[in-house]
């Protein structure tokens, strides 16, 4: 389902140049708007989708194998930490859905650097970072020394 | 060169360069930061590491999760599941490894935001099936994304990395990497004292079954570009299981996971006869495999075989039965947020070919395959293991380390490792991002040397193919037809047309013989010399012209495992004509390769499968 972009939406502004992982949306020079240089390396991953505040990009799926006259839209809220899609049938059919997409405040998580600065010597243990903490058992699994030779 | 003489060079220094911004890369950031607070870690990503790698839509489970704190299963536990699933030949050390870490890694995504399902009437994370936990992870790639954001000194995105550099005195020590910005067209030199790649595994070496615009909707993403091999073979790193390709049943045309369909909801498959027919093959399986075929879960490249089979018979379109099971609001949302997590444009076929779940079955088929060290399959370089648990001759220093001093790895990069998936690579990034720290601590006093006439040759050599076009399109009146240069898309076609005929995709239903691989070395020789003849239009062919360089070194090395490894071992993934059978006398062990920069030879060699685990 590659992308496109409505004429009357886009505003140009790059949000989804920058986020495309297949660098495939530009803007194209005479309308000064966004569109998809390159269907056939479009994942259809929504990322340009929900990052496009006009909501001037859509998909229509891929011509190959999907009939025309489906849609399916999303509102990603970052601070609510939900997403919401309306998917519409080519026979007319809607379907809704709704789903949390984080539990904490966006920007929250904090740098390794802010932890406290470990023993120089645990550099040589196998333990990482958090660990055996993080690992919520009391020790890091190990196999016994006679099973490796 | 004169031709863009406006053209700046940079030069990065640092002590730890992470090349690839997706779930391995993160992973390493973040604990080379712990370990080493005043070192300069750069990560560098060709696309935004906001959205990168193969997670960049998100997805919907955590495939890879021990329950070590409600002892559901031990590291043990998915060293044997990875082991009977690939028939035998995984690296047990590096499985263990990763197995007993991850629990911490998920552990901290839950921390940092992440929304992990919980099991109503135990409290404990929503299984999937014994190893997978369901996720509402649309946003798990900008967690993980910030994570990594915060751990690192510099993160530079949209600079496509192209060659590894060696040190000037020692031909076998990294010195750094080379590439250039997809924006600005500036060229990059990255000096480091220790490198991690974790860039990706290869879609699109392959013919597709889609071949319009439907070629986008691979299984794995399009951008994930073999990178991860593409650095390494060139620059002399050893290389193991790389025949190893993995084939995928899906639901047809979108690609949508089954996982969830399976595992959690309990659907299951037919044939368009309704005959459920992995059971009544068990037999065939037998005579080809031996007692792999007895293993449960049955293994993936099994189950594939009798799917195919059942078309071969004239039995398919192979059904999934989603309405047998979608009969409470609960069960419909998990399977369409299955999709829309994960894999949206299957919810498009959906509404396109108006199809309701709960309604119909769907169709499955297998996909075409795709090289990687990850999922269901162990691709990749051959590493120094851990160093409590390796066996003597499975490490030589530093965990991760590959046999290039100074030269890490992770996730898809790293061979021998099946199955570790998102929460695994991160992992194992984390694995390879403390043992870099460790390296650089050791070897501080050595800066890395780069030669500049090395440095002035590549950079003409990455800029190529922009001169190439500039030069040629002037013989042509317009057009895409050149008889001096070809497209980076030619390129790639001519690529993925020679592995479907002649290296076992899905033309041949995935079978091939010493012949057709010959013939199809021959080919690609062609290819690689071609490739000096290709012309980029503008920057963006010219990121496309560099993931095709790194796809044929790919191609080329999955060719000449596959010729060397005289056996069907995975049936389902990929079959020799001349060798039906698996052959464990033989070939109970890894395929290796090392590729020699200077003379232009492949070696080929079979290390020891070592078990270490019961």
């Amino acid at each position: 389902m590659p992308t496109f972009v409505y004429m009357t939406r886009c505003d140009g502004c790059g949000q989804c140049v920058d986020i495309c992982p297949s660098d495939i949306m530009h803007i194209d020079r005479t309308y000064r708007r966004a569109y998809n240089i390159e269907p056939n390396f479009c994942w259809e991953c929504y990322s340009c989708v929900k990052a496009c505040p006009q909501h001037a990009i859509d998909v229509r799926g891929y011509a190959d194998f999907a009939p025309l006259g489906h849609k399916v839209r999303v509102l990603r809220e970052e601070e609510e930490g939900m997403i919401y899609w309306k998917i519409k049938y080519r026979d007319g059919r809607v379907k809704e859905f709704s789903f949390p997409i984080r539990t904490t405040p966006w920007g929250s998580i904090k740098s390794p650097a802010d932890y406290e600065t470990p023993d120089t010597q645990a550099l040589d243990s196998p333990m990482l970072a958090h660990e055996p903490t993080a690992l919520h058992v009391d020790t890091l699994p190990t196999l016994s020394s006679s099973n490796n030779k | 060169m004169s031709l863009f003489t406006s053209r700046k060079t940079h030069f990065v220094d640092s002590d730890i360069l992470i090349i690839g911004g997706g779930f391995g890369g993160c992973g390493a950031t973040y604990e080379a930061r712990y370990w080493a607070r005043n070192a300069k870690i750069v990560l560098v990503e060709k696309a935004n590491i906001e959205r990168s790698g193969a997670v960049a839509h998100g997805l919907s489970a955590i495939n890879c999760y021990m329950g070590m704190q409600w002892d559901e299963n031990q590291p043990e536990d998915h060293v044997r599941y990875a082991r009977n699933d690939l028939l035998g030949l995984v690296r047990e050390d590096l499985g263990y490894d990763i197995a007993r870490h991850v629990d911490a890694s998920v552990h901290k995504f839950e921390e940092w935001g992440l929304p992990i399902m919980k099991n109503k009437d135990t409290g404990r994370y929503l299984r999937e099936g014994r190893w997978q936990i369901m996720i509402h992870g649309e946003s798990y790639k900008p967690i993980i994304a910030e994570a990594a954001r915060k751990a690192a000194t510099e993160v530079y995105n949209r600079i496509m990395v192209t060659h590894l550099l060696m040190d000037k005195k020692d031909p076998n020590k990294v010195a750094g990497a080379v590439g250039f910005s997809v924006r600005s067209g500036d060229f990059y030199v990255f000096r480091a004292k220790a490198v991690i790649v974790a860039a990706g595994g290869a879609s699109h070496i392959y013919k597709a079954r889609s071949i319009g615009e439907g070629v986008g909707r691979t299984w794995y993403a399009p951008w994930s570009s073999a990178s991860a091999y593409g650095l390494l073979i060139p620059a002399g790193v050893k290389m193991t299981q790389m025949e190893n390709k993995i084939v995928l049943a899906r639901f047809k045309d979108g690609y949508g996971p089954v996982g969830a369909w399976f595992l959690l909801l309990k659907s299951y498959a037919t044939n368009a006869y309704g005959e459920k027919y992995e059971e009544a093959r068990f037999d065939e399986l037998k005579a080809l495999v031996g007692e792999y075929a007895e293993k449960q879960p049955v293994p993936t490249c099994l189950r594939n075989h009798a799917m195919l089979e059942e078309i071969k018979a004239g039995k398919g379109p192979i059904y999934m039965h989603t309405q047998e099971v979608l009969d409470t609001r609960e069960k419909e949302e998990i399977g369409w947020e299955d999709f829309l997590d994960m894999t949206i444009g299957q919810a498009v076929v959906w509404a396109s070919q108006n199809i309701d779940p709960r309604e119909k079955p769907s169709e499955l088929i297998t996909s075409e395959p795709y090289v990687m060290g990850s999922h269901a399959t162990c691709s990749g370089a051959w590493a120094s293991g851990p160093e409590d648990i390796a066996p003597a001759d499975y490490q030589w220093g530093y965990n991760r380390m590959m046999t290039v001093d100074g030269l890490f790895g992770a996730g898809d990069t790293i061979g021998g490792s099946a199955h570790k998936f998102s929460s695994g690579s991160f992992t194992e990034g984390r694995i390879a991002g403390k043992s870099a720290v460790k390296y650089v601590r050791d070897k501080s006093t050595d800066t890395p040397q780069i030669d500049d006439m090395q440095i002035k040759e590549l950079e003409a050599t990455i800029f190529k193919p922009m001169e190439n076009y500039e030069v040629g399109r002037n013989e042509i009146v317009a057009g895409t037809v050149s008889p001096s240069y070809i497209s980076p898309l030619q390129g790639l076609q001519r690529l993925e047309k020679i592995m479907d005929e002649y290296v076992g995709g899905i033309s041949t239903y995935y079978v091939t013989n010493e012949p057709m691989l010959n013939r199809g070395l021959e080919l690609l020789t062609m290819l690689k010399e071609d490739l000096d003849h290709l012309g980029a239009e503008d920057l963006h062919q010219l990121q496309r012209a560099w993931e095709l360089h790194h796809r044929v070194w790919t191609a080329e090395s999955v060719t000449r495992h596959t010729l060397y490894r005289q056996e069907t071992r995975w049936p389902g993934y990929y079959y020799r004509g001349d060798y039906p059978k698996l052959d464990d006398t033989e070939w109970h062990v890894f395929t290796a390769s090392q590729y020699d920069p200077q003379t232009g030879e492949w070696e080929m060699s079979k290390l020891p499968v070592h078990h270490i685990i019961d």
